[in-house]
C-alpha cells in the first residue's frame, strides 16, 4: 500500500462517491476508503436490523410485526431526484444510469390551510386545482404561461422586466398573486427551503419554476424519480464507476493520523500502520472536525406505517409533501416523503414516511406534529437530530476538499451544486454535463463490438 | 429479429477471489479471445452477449467486477437483482474454493431469492497442480443446488457451455426482474445512446 495517489478520498458518502467517480474517469489515480465496512456512509439506506440497532442498540430485537428485515432498505438523508435535474446529468453524464433502475414517484402535494392539495404546476391545471381560489386563477394562469415562455437569451420573452434585477417579490406584485399563492410558488414548485428568495433576482426562481415543469414533463405522475431499493443504490453506484476506471476501494479503514508536508507538499495519510501520500484530499465533514464548523441542526423522522397514508390518493404508493413555512408559522419547509414496497424499499403492505426540517425550538420532534398529523397510525418511530456541518475554508489552501452535509432539501440540486463546486475547486476546471468523452469512447468500443459481432 | 424467437435479458454478475480468471471467462465467452496477461479489470467491466435455446433467446448482462473484490469492497448493489451469478475459483488453490463457497453463502443470504448460481472450477488446463477435487465441489455443489463446471479460459473448455447450462435454467417469465415500471432515464437534449438492438442469427 506505499503509494502515491492523486487523489485520497475519504467516506463513501453520495458526494464523495460521485467525486471519486468523476475524478477516476478524468484519469486520475483515486484511493477511496471508509471507516465504515459498508457504503454511503450518512447516504446509506438501512435495513429493519441496522436501524433499530441504530436507535435502541443491540439488546433488543426488532419486533416481528414490522417484517423481514432485509426487505426494508430506509433512507437516513430521504430525498426524491428531480427527473430534469442535475442528478440526473450527472447520472448521465458518467452512464451510471446503466447499473440502477429507477421508477417515477406517484404524486407531489403540497399543504395548505390544513389539509393537502396536489401541487398545480401548469396554466390548465391553475385553472382546476381546489388549492387556488376563484380570484387567483386567472392572475396565476397569466404568471404561469409568462414563465413557460421565458427565455434567458430572448427580451422579448422578459415582459419589458430585467429580471436579474427586479426581485421575485416585484414580479410576484406585478402578476398580483396573493400570499397563499406565492406560497406554494416559491416553496412547492421553485423548492425554496425559507422565504430569502423573495428579495433576490427573479430570473433563478423562474428557472427553478421550469426545472420544476420540465421535470414533471418528462414522467407526467410528479417531477420525482427515486432507485428501487433506496437512495443508497447510488453512492455504490458511482462507487463502481470510480472502480470500473481504476479507482481503489477499501473499506472498514479507520484513519489514524494525516500529516501535511509543506516542503513537498503531498498529504500523508495513515491507516492501521501503514502510510499512502496523496496531492489532494476530497472527504465528508466527519474527517476533520478542526476544519468545519456547525450551522444548524436538522431532524429527519423514519415512520413505519400499516398502509398508505389516509390524507393522500390510497392509489399512490410513492409521494411527496410539502408543508411551506407559513403554513405551520415556521421560518423554513418541512417536507414528508412516503416510499412503499413499489420502490423495493420495504415489505409489501408497508410504508415508509420520513418527515424531515431544518430544527428551530428546543422541542424539535414537536416541531413536526403538524406532518404526524397527516400520516395516520404510526407503527414504529426512529428519529435522528444531526448537526448541519460547513467546512470552514475552501479547500485551495490546504488541499483538502471537505464537502457540506446533507441540508433539509427534499431533492439532490444542492447536493450536486455542492460536489460541482467542489469538483472545480479540485481540479481548477468546470465540470461539464454532457457525456464525458472517455465515456463515450467506451461506449463506441462497446458499440463496434457489438457490430463485429452481427 | 426476423425469427420468432423471445428474448429475455438476465443480468448475470461474476464472483470470486481476484486473479481466478472472472473476466477472462467472461472476455472468452464474449469475445472469443484469451490474455495471458489479462490486465486487473479496468474500463470495460458491462459485457453483453446472448445464448440461443431451442425457442428463446437469453440475452446475458455480464457484471464484472472491476477490481472490488480485492479488498472485498464489492457493494451489495453488484448483485442485487442478479438473476444469475457464476462464482469462480481456481482449481490449483483451495483459499478461492473456501471463498467462492462463502460467496454461495452471500448469495443465498442477499441475494434474489431464485438466483441461479453456477460454480465454476477455471484453470481446468492447469489440472496438473490441481489442489481442489472435482469430486469434492461437485458433491457441494449438489448439496447446495448450484450448477458445477471446471472451465478453461484459455483454452475454452466447458466456457460456452456454462453460459448455455445457466440459460437452461433460468425461468422464462414475462418480468423477471421486481418493481413493475420502471423508467428509462434518457439524456434530455438529443437522444442518442446508440443501442441497438440485436439478436444471433
Amino acid at each position: 500500500m506505499d503509494e502515491h495517489y492523486d487523489v485520497i478520498v475519504l467516506g463513501t458518502g453520495l458526494k464523495e462517491c460521485i467525486i471519486s467517480g468523476l475524478l477516476s474517469v478524468d484519469g486520475k489515480k483515486v484511493l477511496h476508503m471508509d471507516r465504515n465496512g459498508y457504503y454511503g456512509g450518512e447516504s446509506a439506506s438501512l435495513n429493519m436490523n441496522q436501524l433499530w440497532e441504530k436507535s435502541h442498540g443491540k439488546e433488543k430485537k426488532a419486533p416481528e410485526t414490522l417484517g423481514s428485515s432485509r426487505d426494508y432498505n430506509v433512507d437516513l438523508i430521504p430525498k426524491f431526484i428531480l427527473s430534469s435535474g442535475l442528478l440526473v446529468k450527472m447520472l448521465l453524464h458518467t452512464d451510471v444510469t446503466r447499473y440502477l433502475d429507477f421508477k417515477v414517484v406517484d404524486g407531489s402535494y403540497v399543504y395548505s390551510s390544513g389539509k393537502i392539495n396536489k401541487v398545480p404546476s401548469t396554466d390548465t391545471e391553475a385553472l382546476t386545482s381546489s388549492l387556488v381560489g376563484l380570484l387567483d386563477k386567472l392572475p396565476l394562469r397569466k404568471f404561469f404561461i409568462f414563465v413557460q415562455n421565458y427565455e434567458e437569451n430572448n427580451p422579448a420573452t422578459h415582459d419589458g422586466l430585467n429580471l436579474k434585477i427586479t426581485t421575485m417579490d416585484a414580479l410576484f406584485k406585478k402578476y398580483g398573486l396573493r400570499e397563499n399563492i406565492v406560497d406554494f410558488i416559491g416553496h412547492a414548485l421553485a423548492l425554496y427551503l425559507d422565504d430569502s428568495y423573495l428579495q433576490q433576482p427573479a430570473h433563478d426562481t423562474i428557472m427553478r419554476m421550469k426545472l420544476y415543469a420540465d421535470s414533471l414533463a418528462r414522467y407526467s405522475k410528479s417531477p420525482y424519480i427515486y432507485p428501487l431499493y433506496g437512495l443508497g443504490e447510488l453512492p455504490q453506484a458511482f462507487a463502481r464507476l470510480s472502480a470500473i476506471y481504476g479507482g481503489t476501494y477499501m473499506l472498514n479503514k479507520p484513519i489514524e493520523n494525516i500529516v501535511f508536508d509543506e516542503e513537498k507538499k503531498i498529504i500523508k495519510v495513515t491507516s492501521e500502520g501503514e502510510t499512502v501520500t496523496c496531492d489532494k484530499i476530497v472527504c465528508d465533514p466527519s474527517y476533520f472536525p478542526n476544519k468545519v464548523q456547525k450551522k444548524g441542526k436538522i431532524i429527519r423522522s423514519i415512520c413505519i406505517l400499516n398502509g398508505p397514508i389516509p390524507s393522500a390518493d390510497k392509489k399512490f404508493e410513492s409521494l411527496q409533501i410539502i408543508i411551506p413555512q407559513k403554513q405551520v408559522k415556521r421560518q423554513s419547509d418541512m417536507y414528508v416523503g412516503v416510499m412503499s414496497s413499489a420502490h423495493c424499499v420495504c415489505p409489501k403492505g408497508k410504508y415508509i414516511a420520513i418527515v424531515s426540517a431544518t430544527v428551530e425550538t428546543n422541542e424539535p420532534e414537536k416541531e413536526l406534529a403538524p406532518a404526524y398529523a397527516l400520516l395516520g397510525p404510526i407503527q414504529e418511530k426512529f428519529v435522528y437530530i444531526s448537526d448541519f456541518i460547513e467546512p470552514i475554508a475552501d479547500g485551495t489552501a490546504d488541499n483538502v476538499f471537505i464537502s457540506k452535509s446533507y441540508d433539509a432539501t427534499s431533492h439532490f440540486e444542492t447536493t450536486c451544486e455542492d460536489v460541482m463546486d467542489m469538483y472545480k475547486r479540485i481540479t481548477g476546471k468546470d465540470l461539464v454535463l454532457t457525456v464525458h468523452p472517455n465515456i463515450l469512447k467506451q461506449q463506441e468500443e462497446a458499440g463496434n463490438q457489438e457490430q463485429e459481432e452481427q | 429479429m426476423n425469427n420468432n424467437n423471445k428474448i429475455f435479458q438476465f443480468k448475470l454478475v461474476l464472483l470470486g477471489e481476484a486473479a481466478v480468471g472472472k473476466s477472462s471467462l467472461v472476455l472468452r465467452f464474449v469475445r472469443g479471445h484469451f490474455l495471458d496477461y489479462q490486465e486487473s479489470t479496468i474500463g470495460a467491466a458491462f459485457l453483453a452477449q446472448t445464448v440461443c435455446l431451442n425457442d428463446t433467446t437469453v440475452k446475458f448482462e455480464i457484471w464484472d467486477t472491476a477490481g472490488q473484490e480485492r479488498y472485498h469492497t464489492l457493494a451489495p448493489m453488484y448483485y442485487r437483482g442478479a438473476q444469475a451469478a457464476i462464482v469462480v475459483y481456481d482449481i490449483r488453490s483451495e483459499d478461492s474454493f473456501e471463498r467462492a463457497i462463502k460467496w454461495v453463502k452471500e448469495l443465498q443470504r442477499q441475494g434474489s431469492p431464485n438466483i441461479v448460481i453456477a460454480l465454476a472450477g477455471n484453470k481446468l488446463d492447469l489440472a496438473a497442480k490441481r489442489k481442489v477435487e472435482t469430486a469434492e465441489a461437485q458433491q457441494y455443489a449438489e448439496e447446495n443446488g448450484l450448477l458445477f463446471m471446471e472451465t478453461s479460459a484459455k483454452t475454452s473448455q466447458n466456457v460456452n457451455e456454462l453460459f448455455v447450462e445457466i440459460a437452461k435454467k433460468l425461468p422464462k417469465t414475462p418480468t423477471t426482474r421486481p418493481g413493475s415500471g420502471r423508467v428509462a432515464i434518457a439524456p434530455i437534449d438529443n437522444g442518442n445512446t446508440g443501442k441497438k438492438n440485436k439478436c444471433c442469427n
